[in-house]
Formats: structure tokens, sequence, C-alpha cells
């Protein structure tokens, strides 16, 4: 499995949670990704999700996804055109309810990769690998486990799981 | 080989294998919890998963509580889509105003020991006083155990927390929460189990673990356990039906590090808006006015959090003018002790709110939302930015006997200074 993505880098801080991602009074109004959308990272900075394009690759420092369990924290983000999330690490619901649903959530060494900066994104078995095109640096993301790497390679839990109607380990 | 640690000796027999640390394993589940918050997507991946019966209805338990107290026209309508699917496929329901799901799931004896719980919120580590495997899942996790009956975990690295000594006066389970959290961090767990030991422990009543297990999540443990003992299984001997088979670790099981807290040394903690870890001693935020103060949730919403604040309202007999004071009881059961026992009435007296079992005020789901700018003293178990429901409020977490103090004052009040009321 190869993944490419090409991106700019949306900067967010350490422990990043998903209330912040996405406020959890909002989820009882609406859990359509494409309305949620518009209300990420309200309560942090209200700008924040206007700006925000397509294609875009959030770059966040430690424990991001903290707090909550819900999953419109990924599925809003997926809504918003982000494939990806770099973080030095993740909430661990964070990070399965991210492959569950086809967010890849690369774990490194975010530091000193400024806001705006274009990040090209290679996904392989071995791991992820980034190189930052504003100044040409490389970083190498920890690998993935087999078996999340399967549930990425077929699209997501739904489709896994259509498919096989049990876990399998590879 | 070494020994195994609970979570390792646990996930071996839910996995059937020789499960260690860094293993990846396909468990069985005992129980699958969720909620109205997570309930309704899990249905949404259900249906697209080509779901068709759920692997033991007898095993899934759905719990309307994050929208209980104040169903509106959208959420009476997720609530109706669970409560149908729960009736069609016989899976265990319990309705608004029933309690909160990690409460539910201890009082109803579904969390025994040496099980392996999963639930669709983050708290569900609270199992682990009970000595279960219990750790939070997304609604797509959900989903897929409730087909298949299976989850894949990673077993977890533990960190093997010795509690020595007894706590002071004034010093509770809250405290200690607060004390590991500014000790490890948000994050010092990530990844990794938390298992609590040594004399202290045993000290605690089963109340006073559930807090401890509860907040693992904060510091990003994936579970909070505790031995089983005498406390355990006299808790459990009028609620569970099952027999069950506490799990023990091993004398030389591996662990990734060891920490030891001395609870005669700690002192009434505060976490500071707006991050878990930001921990100081009460003194240090004494003074700070206080607009409202919530005692409830499932960290602080039981039998002894509620009496603890209520010896100290009914002590100082009033509440400062200006503080509103919301009770929310962790369930039925918790509301109708203290019915029985006189202590709502007591409160409510001297003008506290009662509100319904739920989580709604501790995630700003439903009311009551505090007021713009208002600090905030709750005893749950976060204090991000807008958890309430309002952005500007500011939220700090204490125990019940804090958050009574402070309510009395109308400013931060370390609880010591009520020591006539304190156990």
């Amino acid at each position: 499995m190869t993944i490419e993505l090409d991106g700019r880098a949306v900067v967010l801080g350490d422990d990043v949670n998903t209330d912040y991602i996405i406020s959890s009074s909002r989820k009882k109004d609406s859990l359509d990704p494409g309305v949620l959308r518009h209300f990420l990272f309200e309560s942090v900075d209200p700008l924040l999700a206007a700006s925000i394009r397509p294609g875009d690759l959030l770059v966040a420092g430690r424990n991001f996804g903290c707090g909550s369990a819900m999953e419109v924290a990924v599925t809003a983000v997926l809504a918003a055109g982000i494939r990806a999330v770099l973080a030095r690490s993740f909430a661990r619901t964070y990070y399965r309810n991210a492959i569950n649903n086809g967010l890849i959530p690369i774990e490194c060494d975010t530091t000193g990769i400024a806001n705006g900066a274009r990040l090209q994104v290679l996904i392989e078995e071995r791991g992820a690998r980034v190189v930052d095109r504003t100044d040409g640096r490389r970083i190498d993301g920890h690998p993935l486990p087999a078996i999340v790497l399967q549930i990425l390679d077929e699209g997501g839990l739904v489709p896994y799981f259509r498919k096989r109607h049990d876990f399998t380990i590879p | 080989m070494p020994g195994k640690t609970i979570s390792e000796k646990i996930l071996s027999r839910a996995s059937h294998s020789d499960a260690r640390a860094g293993d990846l394993v396909i468990c069985d589940v005992d129980v699958a919890m969720g909620t109205d918050g997570s309930v309704p997507m899990a249905l949404d991946y259900f249906d697209q998963m080509d779901g068709r019966r759920v692997f033991d209805p007898a095993r899934l338990v759905f719990v309307f509580d994050h929208y209980a107290a104040d169903p509106m026209a959208a959420t009476f309508s997720l609530q109706a889509r669970a409560r149908e699917f729960a009736t069609r496929h016989g899976a265990v329901l319990y309705d608004c105003g029933d309690g909160v799901c990690h409460q539910l799931m201890v009082e109803s004896g579904r969390t025994r020991p040496g099980g392996l719980i999963v639930g669709a919120d983050s708290h569900s580590v609270t199992g682990g006083a009970l000595n279960a495997f219990a750790t939070g899942i997304g609604s797509s996790d959900l989903a897929a155990t409730m087909i298949s009956g299976r989850i894949w975990l990673r077993v977890p690295e533990t960190i093997q927390i010795t509690l020595t000594g007894a706590a002071a006066a004034g010093v509770y389970a809250k405290d200690i929460a607060l004390a590991l959290a500014r000790r490890l961090g948000a994050d010092g767990a990530a990844y990794q189990a938390l298992e609590f030991d040594g004399p202290g422990a045993g000290l605690l009543e089963i109340e006073d673990r559930l807090v401890l297990s509860n907040m693992s999540v904060e510091m990003g443990a994936k579970a909070g356990i505790f031995r089983a003992d005498a406390k355990t299984e006299r808790y459990l001997a009028s609620r569970a039906g099952e027999p069950f088979t506490p799990i023990e670790p091993d004398a030389d099981a591996v662990y990734a590090s060891r920490i030891q807290l001395d609870l005669a040394e700690l002192e009434p903690c505060i976490a500071m808006p707006h991050q878990v870890d930001r921990v100081v001693a009460v003194g240090q935020a004494a003074g700070t006015p206080v607009h409202m103060v919530l005692v409830g949730t499932c960290t602080g919403g039981r039998v002894c959090d509620i009496h603890q604040a209520a010896r100290i309202l009914v002590a100082a007999g009033r509440i400062a003018p200006g503080v509103h004071v919301v009770i929310a009881p962790a369930s039925r059961e918790v509301e109708t002790r203290l019915r029985a026992d006189g202590t709502l009435d007591r409160i409510g007296a001297m003008g506290a709110t009662i509100i319904p079992p739920g989580c709604g005020p501790c995630c700003g789901t439903a009311p009551p939302i505090p007021a713009r700018g208002a600090n905030v003293i709750s005893t749950a178990n976060r204090n991000f930015k807008a958890r309430m429901g309002n952005a500007t409020a500011s939220i700090y977490l204490a125990s019940p006997a804090t958050a009574a103090a402070s309510a009395v004052r109308g400013r931060i009040t370390d609880p010591r200074e009520f020591a006539e009321a304190l156990t």
C-alpha cells in the first residue's frame, strides 16, 4: 500500500482535545460531517474552519484528540478535505477512529513545522515519510501495525467489515 | 518467561492466546456499551457494515445519558432510533434519567473482575475499579463489536502506581486523581494501562477507586485497573449475577515504569482552567470567585460524593449569594438513596438545584450551562474550554468537599476550613 499526499500544514498545539476539534454540544443538532466541518476548532479559533482548504494537513504536537471518544471529531475533519493528521502522539481513541474512517494518523516529530508549510507525505508499509518542502527537511513517521494498514488500505472499517464480518490479524 | 500484568492476563484470556505488551490481539468482549451520544453513529456504521443481528443482546447495553435531562426534537429523534434498535434486537436499554452509563455498568453488576468491557465513551475506563479491563472506543468500533462480539486491541504496557499511606481529613479520591494527573501529565500514560496497587489502594473504598479509574483516561491511559479484594467481593455480592475470577498481577510482571504516591502527603488539589493536569494545591487558587458549582457526573456524583458536599453545606447552613449549586446524582439508585436519607431535601432547601441523573451539564449537552464569564467549580473529570457549553466560562476541577466549601464562601476555599464537617 502506498499513499501520497501533498498539502499545506495547518499547525496546532499540544493536547488538542476532541471538544476543541468539534464541540460535543454541536452534535446534538447534527451528526452530518458536512454541517459540522463549519464549526471545527470554533472554541479555540473561530476563524480557523473557514481558512481550511481541501488537501490541507493538520500538524499538531502531543496528545492530539484527547478527551471524548466521539467520532465526529474525525468525520468533521475528513469533511473539510483533510486526509491526514501529523502529531507527536495521539489519544488512542482518536487514533482508532481516524483509521476506521480513513483519516491517516501519522505519528512523527512535528517540531519546527511552520504554519502554511508545504508538506509531501508518503505512507508505506514501513512507515510514513514526510518531506517539508519549505526547508527540505525529512521526517520519519512511526510504522503502522499490519492490521491498521489493512483497514486503511481497504478504505476504513466499513469496507473492511463488509468483506469479513470479523477481525483477522494479517 | 516473565510474569504478566493484570492487563496481559485479562487480554490473554479474552484472546485465547499468550498476550504480552505490544502484541496485537483479537479479543472476545464480555460487555459492549454505547450511549445516546455514540449509539446513533454506531447504528449508521452497523447498517453500512451490513449488520443483521447483534452478537449477544444480553451483553449489549445502551444508556441514554448525554441528552437525558432535556431531550429536544433532534436528540429525541436520535434516542428514538436507538430505542427502536434496542427493542428489535433485545439489547439492554437504560432510558433517560436512569443514570450515567459508567455508574450503571458498575451498579448493575455487568462490570466484573477479569472482564473485558468496551464502551463507546472515553470514561469507560471507570470499570477498572472492579478489576475489569475496561476501555473506551468510538462508534465504528462499537458497531463492529455489536456484529462480531470482538475487537482488536494492542496489549498495553503497564505503569504500576503504588499507593502508600492514608489520606488526611479533607483529602479525597479526587485529590489523589488530580495529584496523579499533575505527576503524569495529560498524556503521561498514553497507549498504556495503569495498575493501582499498594496498601493505600486497599484502603480506598470502591467509590474512591471508581474516581481514580475514571480519571485514568485524563492521563491518556487505556485502562486503570485495581486488584479485586474483599471490598470488591462485598460490593458485587448483591449485584453480579454471574460468578467471576479476580485477576492478580504476577509477582514478576514487567512494568514500563513504577510510580509511588504517598497519600499521607497529599493536600486538597484543584485543576485550573483549561487543562486537567494544571493542578495546584487548593490554597494557591483560594479566593477566586465562584459562580456555579456542579457536584455530580461519572467522577463525583456517587452517594459518598454528595454526602461529602452535603456535610459541609449543612454545617455552614448556607450557600453564598450568587452561587448556583447544581447536584446531579450519578444514577437513579444514588438519587433514591439520597432521597431516602434526606440529603437531597436538606440541600435542596438550601437552594441547591437537584437535576435528574445524566451527563448534560458536564459536557454541555443539556442544561444548566454556565453563564458568560462564569467561574465553575466542578467534580467532573474535564475542564476543557467550552466543555460545559460556554467557551467564556472557566472550569476548575476539585473534590465534592472543595466544591461545597467554595459554594459556601462564594470563592475557592480549602475544605479543611470546615474541619468539623470532614471525615
